[in-house]
Order: C-alpha cells, then structure tokens, then sequence
C-alpha cells in the first residue's frame, strides 16, 4: 500500500467526492490503513455538514425588497456619475424637484411640471456627459445613420439628429439614457471652440401636445425645453449664455418641423 | 429568461454565502445589494453563454475586497494573516465551538475558498476563476482553512494561542 500515492488535493477532492471512482478507491483503501488521516476527513465532512446546515437555511428567506429593486431598470443609470454630476451643477435645489433616480420603482414625477423635471433630468445628463474627453458618446457622428436607427428603436419614435452647422455646432455623437418615460436619445453637438450642447429627447405621455420654449437655469447649466407632440425635447449648455443657446434651440425645433 | 431575471434567481446564494462571508446579517445584505447593483451596471462585461454564477461571485468578491479594503485598511487580505487579528468574541475564552465564530477567525482568503467549495458547490476551477487566484493556490487554502477549522473545533488552536494572555 505504500506505493500508492495520494496527495493532499486529493485528500480534498475526496472530502467533497469530487474523485472518480478509480481515484476514490484508492484514497479509501489508503485511509483504511491510516485511522488518524481518516479521522480527520471524517470531521472536515462533519463540518462541511455543520456549515451547510448553518446556512443554508438563508436560502429560504425571504429575500429582501432593496435587493430585487437593486436590479431594476433605473438603477442602470450610471448612479455615481448622477451623484458627481449633482456636485456638479453644484446647486441646492435637492428639496425642489426630488432626486428620483434612486427611487427604484417608475413612478410619475411629484412635481405638477413634467417639462421642468425633463430640463432637470436633461442638466444633469449634460453635466454628466458633456465634460467627457475620452467617451462623451456612445456612438459617434461617423455612425451617424446607425445612431438614429437605433435611438429611434429604442424610443419608438422616430428621431432626427438636427444639424446645427449653420449655428456653428456640429454632431459629435449619442447615448441611450434611461428615463421617466422609457429610453431617452441624448445627442452632444460641439462647436470649433470646443463648447458642448446636448439635445434630451424622450417620448411624451400621451396627452402633451405641445408647448412654447421654456427655460431653466439648473446651477450654471442653462435648458430650453419644450414639446412637440410625441417627443419632449430639453437642449443643454452650460458653456454659452442665454441668448445663443436660444439661438439654437430655435435651430433645433426649425429643422425639426420643416 | 432574462439576465435580470437569471440574477433575481441567484440572489438567495448570494445571501447565503455574503452571510458566512460576513457574520452579520444587515452587513450581508449590504454586500449583496453592492453587488447586485455592480453587477447590473456591469452587466456588459458578462459575457454571453459563460457561467452567470461565476461571473456574480466574481463581482461579489471584488466589491468585498473593495470593502475590506476601504473601511479596514490595517486589515490585509494575505494568505497567512495573522489568527488573532480577528477580534477574539467576548468571553470564547479557551474554548472556540461555535461555527459562526471559527469561520469569522479563519482568514479572510481561506475563508472565501471554503465556503465556495462547501455552500456553493463550486468547482475547484470555477473558485480559482472567481478569485483570480490558480487552481493549485484554491487548494492549499482549501486545505488549509479545513485544518484550522478541525483545530478550532477542537479547542487546540485557541488554547495554544490564548495560554500566555490567560
């Protein structure tokens, strides 16, 4: 018996019957001979006994509401760029509009003003994104087609990316975001200067027909916002003033209804 | 069935296995919804057709690193880490029979390989991969960790350690 060797993995291995029948056999004919080495695997199984029967009971809990809801749709919004773009727009305005993007089930916005939450959720979007160097889109203007294909998809609607060159701003490219309503097309455009604006464009309850340009100031993030019968739109800068901004906001809705 | 619904089903493993990890049960559960939520926001990295448990332990390991790290920072996570450097319970004295408090002084990476092996069942290349450690290191650990468990279990190790204090 002593030719045959048996190693410690194999020790273990045999502790969890994970040996074949082969190896196995030869591992209980070796502990036979050795009652100390038995004694020892026979007690590391009685506690990998004690240890099942300690907790796997936890299986059969009820399982905790926060860590369904932590799977939820919203939370895929990049919650830590919310929280940065937040200190971002730098303003305190945490009691007005009610930061929803934590509250895990869809619900209809508390304020009566569903646009003014659009142009807060927009402000936040362009403080998040608009400072990206490296990733600010997720799909470029070179696959120009292919984005608005796919916006388009994924809001139901279908979408245009205006072009703002005559304004001075072209399309650098979009992401998909998660919304109130569903999915939200996010558009970035960017001048010569290198300023950033980004066009929020999500679907409408039914109901909204339209409404005249609105305007908010969220921190140093300037919005239009308005809405054309099926799509709410909300174009962000926080890098040129008023007056311009409208500029191409007008631009936008324009090229929007020809 | 969808990859939100495919992790809602692993949620009670999770749970089962964050609560030996851990102790205690609200701390679990923290962990757990950590890495529910990492993995969701990660969820691009999974790759289709590989095994969805393996890639959430994974997750699940790294946010606990990330933990430890973060709010023990004298605490290392070395293989051979000092027994004592887990608070000894109140009042265990000579005697450590209690399972809960022998898996609590093992060290943290022998711990993590014994309970996937033993709770979760995993294969011996599946731990390796979720703790990005090689298939011969899950071993020894293995080994390891069930030794100084049947010591504890016997009251030895701790004897031998708290003689001097006492």
């Amino acid at each position: 018996m002593s030719e045959v060797q048996i190693t410690e993995s194999e020790l273990q291995a045999y502790t969890d019957g994970r040996l074949d029948a082969e190896r196995g056999a030869a591992v209980e004919a070796w502990l036979a001979a050795r009652p100390d080495q038995a004694e020892r695997i026979t007690e590391y199984r009685r506690i990998a006994e004690e240890l099942r029967a300690t907790y796997d009971p936890v299986l059969d809990e009820p399982v905790p509401a926060r860590l369904t809801r932590a799977l939820s749709a919203r939370t895929r919004w990049p919650r830590y760029a919310a929280v940065a773009a937040w200190f971002a727009i730098g303003i305190a305005i945490g009691g007005i509009a009610g930061w929803q993007l934590h509250e895990a089930r869809p619900r209809a916005p508390l304020t009566a003003d569903v646009g003014a939450v659009m142009a807060h959720r927009a402000a936040i979007a362009h403080a998040t994104y608009s400072p990206e160097v490296r990733h600010p889109v997720e799909v470029g203007a070179d696959q120009e087609a292919h984005l608005v294909a796919w916006l388009s998809k994924r809001l139901g609607a279908p979408l245009r990316a205006p072009k703002l060159d005559a304004a001075g701003y072209s399309l650098v490219g979009g992401r998909l975001l998660p919304g109130d309503n569903g999915p939200v097309a996010h558009f970035m455009y960017q001048s010569n200067q290198g300023t950033r604006i980004t066009l929020y464009v999500r679907t409408e309850a039914v109901g909204n027909r339209e409404t005249a340009f609105r305007y908010a100031k969220e921190g140093n993030v300037r919005v239009f916002y308005w809405v054309d019968r099926k799509l709410g739109y909300a174009l962000s800068s926080a890098e040129i003033g008023k007056d311009d901004l409208f500029k191409v906001a007008n631009a936008v809705y324009q090229q929007l209804n020809p | 069935m969808n990859e939100a619904e495919r992790l809602v089903d692993l949620i009670p493993r999770l749970r089962r296995y964050a609560r030996a990890l851990v102790g205690d049960r609200a701390a679990a559960d923290d962990l757990v919804q950590d890495t529910l939520e990492r993995a969701w926001a990660k969820l691009h990295l999974y790759r289709q057709g590989t095994d969805l448990r393996a890639w959430l332990f994974t997750v699940m390991h790294n946010v606990h690193v990330n933990r430890v790290r973060a709010t023990r920072p004298m605490e290392t996570l070395e293989d051979e880490m000092p027994e004592l450097a887990q608070r000894p319970a109140q009042g265990d004295g000579l005697l450590v029979r209690d399972l809960d408090r022998a898996i609590a002084r093992l060290p943290a990476d022998q711990r993590a390989v014994l309970l996937l092996v033993t709770l979760e069942e995993m294969s011996y290349e599946d731990v390796a991969r979720a703790l990005a450690i090689p298939i011969g290191t899950v071993m020894s650990r293995l080994s390891r960790a069930r030794e100084k468990l049947r010591l504890m279990m016997l009251g030895q190790a701790a004897a031998a350690k708290l003689k001097v204090v006492k």
